[in-house]
């Protein structure tokens, strides 16, 4: 019981910063239609400059708390990757947003090629290990189930972070200025919204939330790197997908349901497909014998992780051709 | 600009004059310097390095003339068709001798290409046993292969750190060529592996599988597969507050790993090197050295990357020629007195002195085991 | 081809019919200015012709369908290994390649239908990440199937593939003609898989001006209307998915053929991102740009790591970036220039039944 009490930790864990990454991917398709696929790298930015912050506040300010020192590096990580966002919207994408819609995603590989590449020129091949601020000495809610302080943050910030975006884009004027632009560009500019501003602003807000999830990601393995983008990237991708991309709610959905079946997959896959569970009329001579003194031959296992994501996003997809929140719409869309 | 020209001009007669007093031997060198573990390809080339810029300084006669050993640097960025396409590059531009490739992955398709024109092979750090089993002459490697290491880690966590054993692989060649071992060894030793789990190399959330690992309660966890993938993990097997003990293979036998396990490292953890460790290896002043050269410290396979263009060179010395058809005869026979310690290989060309080392980790280090 | 040669500056607009003589006798003489530059750049002529086969394939679903496909290389990773699995000492088989190769296409084309028939329904971004994941599930079955049943070796690869011998002569060996006079395998290895393009480029020519090019450009245009119309648009589809597949299959059996080794490293998903590329830098629906994008593309990076080292070590006297570095850099700025610059990319389709940019022009405009 607590071991699968402990895999929902896990999933949510990893499912609260898939959604948080998730949503600057969402965000960016409502209004534009356009995959960023730099919003992984932007993350790698965010966490690599909070890195360098945090070692440059460590050696000037040694006195400084731990929560301080984070909050600083925090702060200036999400005003680096504003200004990226911009900057990459600003050169990169707004020529192009009446051209062919695959130009937009070949240069967006291209910006996230750029970006890392640029991290590597700026902090070198190596993994670089991220300070622990917070400790990391684990607590037990329950007998058996561990969650570290830091855990506990990303939960909890996440959460806060979901629900204050979701109020932006329906309750304050610029979240209309949002939605009206997602909904027709034209007609929403005609109503005197700037809707390249309102672009722009979708992108800094985006990126800004994909700093965060990189300080998260960080401290909460510990490791920075130029190429760590592209794996939660990827997966990001995948739950805004799953959510129904474009819809704000779709996003944290996926993230989390996403989370939660890679590590209940990667926990049980093993003996569901476990050969010696087979009644032993329906086992072979050799196999009963690899079974006997507790032996397994299990089919699948963790190996497969990576690609419970994709095989539970075809099979919603085929199902529900929008996602799971996705609205239903027209062949004319 | 006409200045420059000049100084240009200058610049290219002074070392045209200095070819002409000695012959330019070019030794080349393969690892991935991009991509996830372009920090390792970067220390195997340096490592090269050092021992091509040593033994100038040193100055060696072949054949009656001064040689100088200049190292081509490739990049192979970890993957089979461009490890195959700078093979041919180096091939093309006339090495004498090959130092690399770095994973097992690039290095067995790269081997066909150095096998057809000939030239002598040396890998480093690519363990994976097929590698010298293929039947190449010209393929040597200086590092004591998965087959060796696996069973002394298996044995060794079976025996004296307790009975049961879980294994992780990160599902590359090494990693998994390397898992298989240490399966058997474990065995061989009278153990039990619980359970066989798998990540990748990219990975960093290893939760789930450590959670199952977790409610078998294996007395040791072994990991194979590199520092990058070790560090985090370890610490993920404290934040579960598993009590196990966590061994790795040489992929993690680094500073790096220390690093980036952060305040998880505790005596309970271990790791295996092949080779006699860095501060036992013969040459003590070997890690200074390459501090100093470098400004960077050393990663894991750089002594071997050393050692593996020293043999190169003592070869020519041995046959008196940099003429790969010729000194592979000498190259078979060389035995000599390396960084790491006594270099010689054996009829299929791995090395003969393959000696294993198990680390325990105390007071901030990677401290070798008697 | 009749692309490629208007594309030739000056001549291609004046005389076309000289500039395609100019086109056919570069593609003709290329390993010969390659070999004098040494044998890499024979490889590396040889890997751009895969790349160009593998544009093809990926042009047909994407340029003509409109289908956009980021898990192409799962079919030439199909291609690859049912070369490994019949040829090789891993089962023992040592088939002949007209039995292979046709197998090999055969297979990927029906890992085409098992990945076209479900996702029928699906358009535009979801198609993408749908097939973005086939691609990964394929590569991750093939690192992974060496336990508990050894099927594809796993990580390790399948090494010691046979290499391909036509009437008797295995071509990975060099022909001795006299005793001075030898032709080199790479070379060999250039003819016959240009002989593979030229046949590819005349399969997809045909078929772009059929019947089934033209339905398909009318499901890439407006589905709803080619529906009403009376075009059977499932069949079509699944059609685009598995023809695309064939070409993808048969350049994965000559990969493997012609390195002799392979392994699932060879076919992650930036592999499919970088054809992709090609096709979408050369310019979309149209074959010259297909073909001279991949061909660009490929020997680009090639290129950059030979001149990097020499012209900073000329200009500055010392390396200030590593030649690696510096040719990532490069690549990703001609992407994000060249886009910017060109966004139909270096030779965009024009001809009527080949205007994928009509189709794609954002939701914004809509």
């Amino acid at each position: 019981m607590e071991t699968l009490l402990q895999q929902i930790v896990n999933g949510l864990v990893v499912g609260s910063v898939y959604a948080l990454v998730a949503l600057g991917y969402t965000m960016v398709y409502g209004i534009l239609g356009l995959i960023n696929f730099a919003h992984g790298d932007v993350l790698m930015v965010g966490a690599l400059v909070a890195l360098q912050v945090v070692l440059f506040l460590q050696k000037a300010f040694p006195l400084l708390g731990a929560v301080p020192t984070l909050l600083i590096a925090l702060t200036v990580a999400m005003a680096v990757c504003m200004a990226l966002g911009y900057i990459i919207e600003r050169t990169a994408y707004r020529r192009l947003r009446n051209a062919p819609r695959l130009a937009p995603l070949i240069t967006a590989i291209g910006v996230s090629f750029l970006l890392q590449t640029l991290a590597m020129i700026i902090w070198g091949r190596n993994y670089h290990s991220f300070p622990q601020l917070i400790t990391t000495t684990p607590l037990q809610p329950v007998e058996g189930v561990f969650i570290t302080p830091v855990q506990i943050i990303i939960l909890v910030s996440s959460a806060l972070l979901m629900t204050g975006l979701i109020l932006l884009v329906n309750k304050t004027r610029l979240g209309r200025a949002m939605r009206a632009t997602a909904e027709n560009h034209r007609v929403a500019s005609l109503m005197g919204v700037d809707t390249n501003k309102i672009i722009a602003t979708t992108f800094i807000i985006g990126s800004a939330l994909a700093a965060v999830a990189g300080v998260m990601f960080s401290s909460n393995y510990g490791v920075a790197h130029y190429a760590m983008g592209f794996t939660p990237g990827l997966k990001a991708f995948t739950a805004a997908v799953l959510g129904g991309i474009g819809n704000l709610g779709g996003a944290m959905v996926g993230g989390v349901v996403l989370g939660l079946v890679e590590s209940i997959g990667a926990g049980y896959l093993g003996s569901a497909t476990d050969l010696c569970h087979l009644p032993s009329w329906a086992q072979s001579a050799s196999l009963i014998e690899t079974c006997a003194n507790g032996g397994s031959f299990e089919l699948l296992s963790s190996n497969y992780q990576d690609i419970f994501a994709f095989v539970i996003l075809g099979i919603v997809l085929i199902f529900r051709p929008t996602g799971l929140l996705g609205e239903r719409v027209s062949d004319r869309a | 600009m006409k200045k420059t020209l000049i100084a240009l001009a200058v610049l290219g007669t002074t070392s045209g004059l200095a070819q002409a007093q000695e012959v330019v031997v070019k030794i080349g060198h393969v690892g991935p310097l991009t991509g996830n573990i372009a920090h390792l390809g970067k220390d195997n080339e340096n490592g090269a390095r050092l021992a091509v810029e040593e033994y100038n300084t040193k100055g060696i006669t072949i054949g009656g003339k001064k040689v100088k050993f200049e190292l081509v640097g490739e990049d192979d960025a970890a993957d089979p068709k461009t490890g195959n396409i700078v093979a041919q590059r180096l091939v093309d531009a006339g090495v004498k001798g090959v130092v690399g490739h770095l994973n097992s992955g690039t290095t067995i398709p790269a081997s066909r290409i150095y096998n057809q024109s000939g030239i002598p092979m040396i890998s480093p750090s690519a363990t994976n046993v097929t590698l010298t089993q293929q039947g190449f002459a010209n393929i040597f490697r200086t590092m004591a292969n998965d087959a060796q290491q696996g069973s002394v880690i298996g044995k060794y966590a079976a025996s004296k750190l307790g009975k049961t054993v879980a294994i992780i692989d990160d599902r590359t060649a090494y990693g998994q060529g390397l898992a298989d071992e240490v399966e058997k060894g474990v065995k061989a030793a009278g153990g039990k592996v619980t359970s066989r789990e798998f990540t990748n190399n990219q990975a960093t959330d290893f939760m789930a599988i450590l959670t199952k690992i977790k409610a078998q309660k294996p007395d040791v966890i072994v990991y194979t597969g590199m520092d990058a993938q070790g560090g985090p993990m370890l610490k993920q097997v404290k934040a579960l507050g598993i009590p196990a003990k966590f061994v790795t293979g040489d992929g993690g036998c680094t500073p790096e790993f220390i690093k980036l396990a952060g305040d998880a490292m505790s005596e309970a953890a271990f790791c295996t090197q092949a080779g006699l460790p860095l501060d036992q290896i013969a040459d003590k002043t070997f890690k200074d050295r390459f501090k100093k050269r470098f400004g960077a410290d050393v990663q894991i396979y750089a002594p071997y990357s050393y050692d593996a263009a020293a043999a190169l060179i003592e070869g020519m010395k041995a046959a008196n020629s940099a003429e790969p058809s010729k000194y592979l005869a000498a190259l078979k026979k060389v035995q000599f007195k390396g960084v790491t310690g006594e270099v010689a290989f054996d009829e299929k060309g791995d090395t003969k002195f393959g000696a294993i080392t198990m680390y325990q980790y105390k007071a901030g280090n990677w401290v070798a085991l008697k | 081809m009749y692309e490629l040669a208007e594309a030739v500056p000056w001549l291609g607009s004046r005389n076309p019919r000289a500039a395609r003589g100019v086109v056919l006798a570069l593609m003709l003489i290329a390993p010969m200015i390659a070999l004098s530059a040494g044998n890499t750049w024979v490889r590396i002529l040889d890997f751009a012709l895969l790349y160009v086969m593998l544009a093809l394939g990926l042009n047909l679903v994407v340029g003509f369908a409109g289908l956009l496909d980021l898990g192409y290389i799962a079919f030439y990773a199909v291609g690859a290994y049912t070369w490994a699995f019949l040829a090789s000492p891993h089962f023992g088989l040592h088939l002949p390649f007209w039995i292979v190769l046709p197998a090999g296409a055969g297979f990927a084309a029906l890992a085409g239908l098992i990945l076209g028939a479900p996702v029928l329904r699906l358009r535009g971004d979801y198609l993408a990440i749908v097939t973005l994941g086939f691609g990964e599930i394929v590569r991750i079955f093939m690192n992974n199937l060496n336990h508990p049943i050894n099927i594809t070796n796993g990580p390790q690869g399948v090494n010691m593939l046979d290499s391909l011998s036509l009437f008797g002569w295995d071509i990975s060996r060099h022909i001795q003609i006299t005793d001075d006079f030898k032709i080199n395998s790479l070379v060999l290895f250039y003819y016959v898989f240009l002989l593979c393009v030229v046949g590819s480029v005349i399969v997809i020519r045909r078929l772009q001006l059929s019947r089934v090019g033209r339905a398909w450009a009318a499901i890439r245009d407006d589905e709803l209307a080619a529906k009403a119309i009376g075009i059977n648009v499932r069949n079509m589809k699944l059609l685009a998915f598995s023809m695309g597949a064939t070409f993808g299959g048969v350049a994965g059996g000559l990969f493997g053929s012609f390195q002799g080794f392979v392994s699932p490293e060879s076919f992650s998903l930036m592999e499919s991102i970088a054809i992709l590329t090609m096709v979408v830098f050369g310019g979309m629906g149209n074959l010259g740009g297909v073909i001279l994008g991949a061909i660009a593309l490929s020997l680009l990076p090639e290129l950059l790591r030979s001149v990097a080292l020499p012209v900073q070590q000329a200009l500055f006297g010392h390396v200030i970036l590593d030649p690696e570095v510096l040719r990532m850099l490069l690549l990703s700025l001609a992407m994000i220039f060249m886009m910017l610059l060109r966004p139909a990319g270096l030779l965009p389709a024009h001809a009527r039944y080949s205007r994928p940019e009509l189709a794609g022009a954002g939701r914004i405009t809509e």
